[in-house]
């Protein structure tokens, strides 16, 4: 039979394929089915976040921050709430620092089930998803209870978060703690020793040390690679530097890993909640400062004084010194960060948002080289990225 | 952690003494200012000499007041110090800003989002396309003289069968609203107040 000549194929992927995970699209070059080329586009989820709040004060910039990782809203939110306070130089009562730290973790443990879920179900586990998701609704509805709404909180604001806990609502947590490692112990049963699910995610996607900091990889996926760095230990803000959890780490790097660390991380952070609820202080949530935050309401049934300031502060908002502050939170994907510019006024010069999934995303092309058609699905799903974050 | 910043602010200026401009540490964060054709050997510097492994973040920023208009900021992290440090160049609009694809393969996706969004431009970058907007769309939408609305707006043309581009049509009037005030110790300069600047005349002069 004579040679002929291969060309490589040109394949599009996406932007509405269901394991894409929201819209990305993909440009591949297939050599049969060997992938030789990747090329994301990105974008197509592109709201102009940056630019928007911009022209928002800096209490309307915090619902943004919820619309970014729709998936672990409140961890977003964090990072701008601290960003901010930090340019005010205000210090958050005990009792928000620690209700932070509780729902900050509820937020990652979100993020996790839906990430380890849908990635099972990427490669081809049906059953996790209906399993996970049923305890990612009772985590919505301690969201609900507390700000009233299930997933864009706008709870966590600068100076405190908006609201306290209602009455009931900390047992109702700490017994589903008790309630929820039964639930992972199961999903582990259906996965961790699958031999499909080993065998579509062991050394697939495998990213060493070197690399995963030459492409600023952080979170589970820094971590995977035997990295033991975690910003709630190493910077730790709010309530984090009085909580014992351990870091678990990695050893190859590969999509399994990074499985495995997810499934290891949301039983240290159902410990860190425990703690939370164990050492939660009463007193104020929110900083007494009327110039930040507003005044209860019964007081502004009687004083003239708390009618004016929560007037003011609902239209003209405060005026933030001008300074400029990088402030990072360990979001459930990685660093997520808040490069906040205030110029004196009660608007943002500029709010640069630093999303984990930008750079994760931009090594797919790198992990994916060699690897075939189907291992995109793996890496991407493994990578965890949610585009309301890569796109903003 | 100050010292430490402070040691390596005073290090780095030490190191490098025609590149680094000024170091300064505020709210105990180090931000280095360093000549725009020195970015590549400072972050080369900072990678192997300082153990700042990790390029976290690049972005720009548009002060159109300022004569060089731009600032390319990068936002540098190092596990083994524990310390994160800030460097910025300043730029305008067509004078290149050498690429640190080389030095940090991250930068590539950050540095295509800074020229995508401000149009600043970067030399020796291996693919300098848009990233974030919309495939031909036109201008840099987070300068401060872009507004908000934009220009054009999409819309689905069921004669045409595809989507067509229109000037963008408010229904209502775009609003800002000014609050700063006089009173709370904010210079400010009300329009028309040219009595602002001279120095109030004495008093019982005749």
């Amino acid at each position: 039979m004579a040679e002929s000549q291969i060309k490589n194929f040109n394949l599009n992927f996406g932007p509405q394929h269901p394991s894409a995970h929201g819209v990305l699209r993909l440009v591949l070059e297939m050599d049969g089915e060997v992938v030789e080329r990747a090329d994301p586009h990105i974008g197509l989820l592109h709201r102009g976040t940056e630019k928007l709040i911009e022209y928002k004060t800096y209490l309307q910039a915090v619902p943004y921050f919820d619309r970014l990782d729709y998936v672990a809203p409140q961890n977003q939110e964090h990072a701008f709430a601290l960003a901010v306070e930090r340019l005010l130089g205000l210090e958050v009562p005990p009792r928000g620092q620690y209700i932070r730290v509780l729902y900050a973790e509820i937020g990652r443990i979100l993020n996790h089930i839906l990430n380890v879920c849908s990635y099972a179900m990427d490669v081809g586990a049906m059953t996790p998803m209906l399993w996970g998701f049923e305890e990612r609704e009772r985590l919505m509805e301690f969201c609900e209870r507390v700000s009233g709404a299930r997933m864009h909180m706008a709870y966590f604001r600068p100076g405190g978060v908006s609201l306290d806990m209602p009455a009931g609502l900390a047992a109702d947590i700490y017994s589903w703690c008790d309630h929820f490692p039964q639930v992972i112990d199961d999903m582990e049963t259906l996965l961790t020793e699958n031999r499909i699910f080993k065998q579509r995610t062991v050394d697939i996607g495998i990213i060493t040390a070197e690399q995963a900091f030459d492409w600023g990889f952080t979170g589970p996926n820094l971590r995977a690679c035997g990295i033991a760095w975690d910003l709630r230990k190493s910077q730790p803000y709010d309530a984090y530097a009085k909580m014992d959890f351990d870091i678990p780490v990695g050893k190859r790097g590969d999509c399994y890993d990074r499985y495995l660390l997810r499934m290891a991380e949301m039983r240290e952070s159902v410990k860190i909640m425990r703690q939370a609820l164990d050492q939660m202080p009463g007193g104020p949530c929110k900083v007494d400062d009327r110039k930040v935050t507003p005044p209860p309401r019964e007081e502004m049934k009687k004083s003239m004084e708390a009618l004016i300031h929560h007037f003011k502060l609902y239209t003209e908002g405060y005026h933030v010194p001008a300074g400029e502050t990088y402030t990072a939170v360990e979001a459930p994907k990685g660093e997520f960060a808040v490069y906040l510019i205030a110029d004196g006024t009660n608007k943002p010069y500029r709010c640069k948002i630093r999303a984990p999934g930008f750079a994760h995303l931009q090594a797919l092309e790198f992990l994916s080289k060699g690897h075939m058609l189907a291992d995109i699905v793996a890496n991407i799903g493994s990578i965890d990225i949610v585009f309301g974050e890569i796109d903003r | 952690m100050t010292l430490a910043l402070k040691s390596l602010g005073d290090t780095i200026a030490a190191s490098l003494p025609g590149d680094v401009l000024a170091a300064e540490i505020v709210r105990d964060e180090l931000t280095v200012r360093v000549r725009r054709d020195s970015i590549v050997k400072v972050l080369t510097f900072l990678r192997d000499n300082a153990q700042f492994k990790q390029l976290m973040d690049v972005c720009g920023v548009d002060r159109p007041g300022r004569a060089p208009r731009f600032d390319v900021v990068y936002h540098l992290l190092s596990l083994t110090q524990n310390l994160r440090v800030r460097v910025k160049v300043e730029t305008d609009e067509h004078e290149p800003v050498p690429s640190v694809t080389g030095v940090f393969s991250t930068a590539d996706w950050f540095e295509r989002e800074t020229w995508d969004l401000f149009g600043i431009f970067f030399s020796d970058h291996p693919d300098l396309r848009r990233i974030l907007t919309d495939y031909g769309f036109e201008g840099h939408p987070l300068r401060k003289d872009f507004p908000l609305t934009g220009y054009v707006e999409p819309r689905y043309d069921a004669a045409q069968k595809r989507v067509v581009y229109e000037p963008v049509k408010l229904t209502q009037e775009f609003r800002t609203f000014d609050f700063m005030s006089p009173w709370e110790g904010i210079p400010v300069r009300l329009p028309g107040d040219e009595k602002a600047d001279k120095p109030p005349e004495a008093k019982g002069k005749p």
